[in-house]
This record gives C-alpha cells, structure tokens and sequence, in this order.
C-alpha cells in the first residue's frame, strides 16, 4: 500500500512537483504516466527513501518515508530510471551483494541468488562482468536486484526505457508475471505500455496529478464524441448528405479530397453503426468499411497534458 | 550499524579489483624499498664513523636512527598515495549513479561509510604492512626493537586514518575523482608545511597552526614517544571529517 498526500519537492528554488497526492491499495499495479520532467523521478525517489520530500506525507505499507525510512527500504524492491549497477562485479557477485545488504540471512542467499537469476532469464550470464552485459540484460540485472527479498512493494522507473522490442516484451512479460499480491507501480511515458499492464493509471503533468482512473474509465469519460470511419463505393456525395440528417450525428467530413472515405462523429449515447448500413443498402451504395475508431490513451494523454490550465482542474 | 558488512565486502572487493590499487601499490613498493635500501646504507656509513669516533654518538642507536628516517619518508609517501585510496568512494557512487541504489538499500548512511572508511583503512594497513619483513629483518639483524617498531607503525596508520578521513569528506564534494583527489592532496600538503609559517605570525597564531600541522604530531610517535595529545590529535581529526561526511551526505539526500 502506497499513500501520498500534498507530496512537494524543490530542487533549489524550482519545483519538482507541488501537491501531489494519491493511494495505492495492496495489490494493485499502478502505471505512473507523464512526459518527460512531469516529476516522476521525483515522486518515486522520495517514495523509495532516496530524499525526503520538501513537505507533504507520504507512507509504504503504512510506514511513514522520514521516520522509518529503513523498514521502508527493507520492504520495497526499486529499479531506478538510469538502472545503476556496479560494473565492475559479475552478476551474481552483485546480487549477493544486494540481496546481503538487503538483510538476505546468509544462508537464503544462494537459494534467494537463483531464484531471481531464473526469474529474469539471467542463467546464461550469470558469471559474467556487468560492464559487458548488453542494455537489454543490465536492465534484467536491475530488475533481478528489485527482486530480492521478495519485497512487498515493486518501485520501477520506467522499466523499458531504450530496449529494442524484443527486450521490452520480455521485460513486460516478466513484470506481468510479477503480479499478484505485489503493489506495483511503474512510471512510463509509453502509453500502450501502461494501458497492457496496469489496472489503474495516474498521469501527471509539469509537477502536479492531471487525472487517475482505469485506462478504460478515462477513454469512456473523456470521449466527448464517437467516431466512426466508413468508406463506400458509389453515389457518395447523396450519403453523406443524408447521413448528416440522422440523429445524434454532430459531423461529417471527408477524410481527403478524391476519396470516399468519411469520418462521422457522433454522439456517445447512440450507436448509429445499423442506421448507417441500412441506410447504404437502402440507397445502393458498396459498404466498404464501417467501423467504431476507439479513442487511445494516446488521445487522452495528449488531449489532458496540452489543454489550458482552465480546463485541467474540470477534467480532473 | 545494519548493512556494514555487505558493503565492506564489496567495497574491498572492489578496491582489490581496481588497477589503481595495484598501480599505487606498486608504486609505494618501489619508492619504499628505495628509501629502504638509501637510509639502510646512510646509517651504515654513520654508524662505521661511530665505531672510529665513539664520542659522535654514546647513545647511538642504529635502529632507531634507520627507523625514524624510514617512517618519515614513508609518510611523505602517504601523502601521495591517500588521496588515491579514497578519491572513488563517493564520487564514483555519484558519477555512476549506485549511490541511487546505495541509499535506497536498507543501509544506514553511517553504516555504509564506516564500510567505506575501514575497507579503506584496511587497504592503507595491507600497503604499509608490506613494508613490514624488510623491517623485521634488520631488526633480527641489528637487535631487538619491537617496542619502536610497533609504535613507529602505529603513528603511522594513525596519521594514515587522519588522512584517509579528510579524504573520504573530499570525496564526497564532488562526482569528479580527479577533483576529489586534488582537494585532498592540496589540503594535507597544506597541513603539512603549515608549522613552517609559524615564524611568519604572531606567537599565538603561531601555536595553533604548529598544532594543527601533522608532522609534528607524527614526529615523536616515529621516535618511539608515545604521548596522548598526538594520538588524540589524529583521532579527533578522522573523527570530525567523518562526521562532515555523514552531514554531507544527508546534505546531498535533501538536495536531491
């Protein structure tokens, strides 16, 4: 469990993040969703104990982050942004390392040592020089750190952050399965990425939360119109003419000039898609294509961080 | 104290891993045994001159003259050498960006630089203790002197830990190790020659930059006199730049 409430921080006299608050419930995985300075860094470092906030509370697993910042420390696994590692260490000579500083008893630790070698996919490389690891494994290597211990709480800076696509299914793969009574929450600015493994999405823009919700909720609340794609083949200046006059259709427009593709935007109540084809058939055109296009997160994401302060705090 | 030993243990590791230990070593070596083998032979000419004029020296030791030599040289070598043991402790924690991990660990920040002070510290002892069977062989060779022996050493691992203290504290002003060292080599210099400019000031000025200078205090542990105010010197020393550490540290936590 995670809470945080009017989390402020200053670098100097400029602002990391202003107020921040929200609450984390035991077992959720939380994606933390921002551009990039958004104050992400920020947040998850004061959560992890690495600095204290300059005001505001925050607690882990119900333990305040100034006073028992060493029990936190003990209960969280934290793969920072950078994924720094000691270089010059082979893998394993690392993770025991970590996992003696993380109060491994010595005699867990081999047992401890194999279990997240295995998790991450890291047999292969296990006795070799981080240094000469590749970016993709150093990643695993930090997440292999977070795992020691078996921590409660999962803090993870944007965990695919320059991983080809092979490597960041892998490692999304891996977080996935890490799920289950684990609090997770992993800060990204892929949104895709967050919509795939989280329940819950938090996105924050220069410094405070713009909006927290379900990555289903916040694409049906900030829908303020439906779009439908249609293309058809024949008389097609009479269609859409008649298509303007149906109810609940705010707008039609041609996609480009020469074509006969249309986007039609309609009101979210009333799904118009049976009108349209009865209406095609009705006036002997082809229906080539007819289809609902689903807002992204992408969409919201932009639509929240671009829009006028003014109407922030409404949609939030 | 929770976390020291982890942290020890690598960062010995560490230290023994990296060429600049070897390369200092080896340096050190060299010089030493230089100085070793140049004193050795001095002391031999004088004490050749002592067996033909036996009013030159009555009291002459021929121990104790080769080992007050010895000790000061090597603790003009320490000079040099201190700021290269202890440049990387936080600065390269800083460059690297580890320190993320470190202070996130469940380690206490004064566990965790008592670990880096005594890995330190213990690097410094392996270094001079290799200087050590050149020593006790002239001492099985010339006659016993233990008692100056081990007080010798001592004042010089003292005056080795003042050193390796102001440095850590220089390491961690910086993320840079050539600074680091710099600073650190720059200051001790400074502590070193500041006793000379007592005759420059006035006479009160002038007592306390003659305490404050460390070859005084390193003097009379080198001569086989042990006295309280020198090993209390050095002890207080180490102890404040560790405690300026500790307060840099938490310094840097705040500031992000």
């Amino acid at each position: 469990m995670i809470e945080a409430e009017g989390l402020t921080k200053f670098y100097g006299p400029i602002g990391a993040i202003r107020n921040v608050s929200f609450q984390i419930e035991k077992g959720e995985v939380v994606g933390f969703l921002g551009p990039n300075g958004a104050g992400k860094s920020t947040t998850l470092r004061i959560l992890t104990c690495y600095m204290p906030p300059s005001s505001g509370m925050a607690r882990v697993e119900g333990l305040d982050v100034i006073e028992n910042s060493l029990q936190i420390r003990q209960k969280i696994g934290y793969l920072p942004e950078s994924v720094p590692l000691y270089k010059d260490l082979t893998v394993r000579r690392f993770l025991r390392f970590a996992a003696s500083s993380k109060g491994v008893e010595a005699k867990r630790i081999n047992a401890e040592l194999s279990r997240v070698i295995s998790a991450c996919g890291l047999e292969k490389n296990a006795d070799r020089t981080i240094h000469n690891l590749s970016k993709g494994f150093r990643q695993r290597v930090g997440l292999a750190q977070a795992l020691l211990n078996d921590p409660s709480v999962l803090i993870l800076d944007e965990p695919t952050i320059g991983l080809d696509p092979a490597h960041i299914i892998e490692i999304r793969r891996l977080i996935q399965d890490l799920r289950g009574n684990r609090t997770i929450l992993l800060s990204s600015h892929i949104l895709p990425e967050v919509a795939q493994l989280c329940q819950r999405v938090i996105i924050i823009n220069k410094g405070e939360i713009v909006a927290t919700d379900s990555p289903a909720n916040l694409t049906s609340q900030l829908q303020k119109t439906v779009k439908i794609a249609l293309e058809l083949s024949g008389p097609v200046q009479e269609f859409a003419q008649a298509i303007e006059n149906l109810t609940g259709v705010q707008k039609v427009s041609l996609v480009s000039n020469g074509t006969s593709k249309f986007v039609i935007e309609t009101d979210p109540s009333s799904d118009i898609r049976p009108e349209i084809a009865a209406m095609a058939v009705q006036k002997g055109c082809g229906l080539l294509e007819l289809k609902m296009m689903q807002l992204s997160l992408e969409d919201i994401f932009m639509q929240l961080v671009t829009e006028e302060p003014s109407e922030e705090g409404a949609e939030s | 104290m929770k976390g020291f030993w982890p942290v020890f243990r690598k960062e010995l590791y560490a230290m023994f891993m990296s060429p600049i230990f070897y390369v200092v070593g080896f340096i050190f070596l060299l010089v030493s045994g230089v100085f070793f083998n140049f004193i050795l032979t001095q002391v031999i000419l004088f004490s050749y001159q002592v067996a033909q004029h036996p009013e030159l020296g009555k009291e002459f030791s021929m121990m104790e003259l080769f080992l007050r030599s010895f000790l000061w040289n090597l603790s003009i070598v320490t000079l040099f050498i201190a700021p290269l043991l202890t440049m990387r402790l936080y600065a390269e924690e800083r460059k690297t960006g580890t320190i993320e991990l470190l202070f996130t660990y469940p380690v206490t920040d004064a566990a965790a630089l008592a670990a880096k002070f005594a890995a330190c510290l213990t690097t410094f002892a392996v270094l001079i203790a290799a200087t050590l069977p050149g020593v006790i062989a002239l001492a099985l060779v010339a006659g016993p002197a233990w008692k100056l022996i081990l007080c010798g050493y001592s004042g010089l691992f003292l005056m080795g830990c003042a050193f390796l203290s102001f440095g850590t504290f220089a390491s961690t002003l910086t993320r840079n190790q050539i600074i680091s060292a710099i600073i650190t080599f720059g200051v001790l210099l400074v502590l070193w020659f500041i006793g000379e400019a007592k005759t420059a000031v006035s006479p009160a000025v002038g007592s306390i930059l003659e305490y404050v200078s460390v070859p005084k205090h390193f003097e009379a542990l080198s001569k086989g006199l042990v006295d309280s105010r020198d090993i209390l010197f050095f002890f207080v020393f180490s102890v404040f730049f560790l405690f300026l550490t500790l307060k840099q540290m938490s310094s840097y936590r705040w500031r992000g």
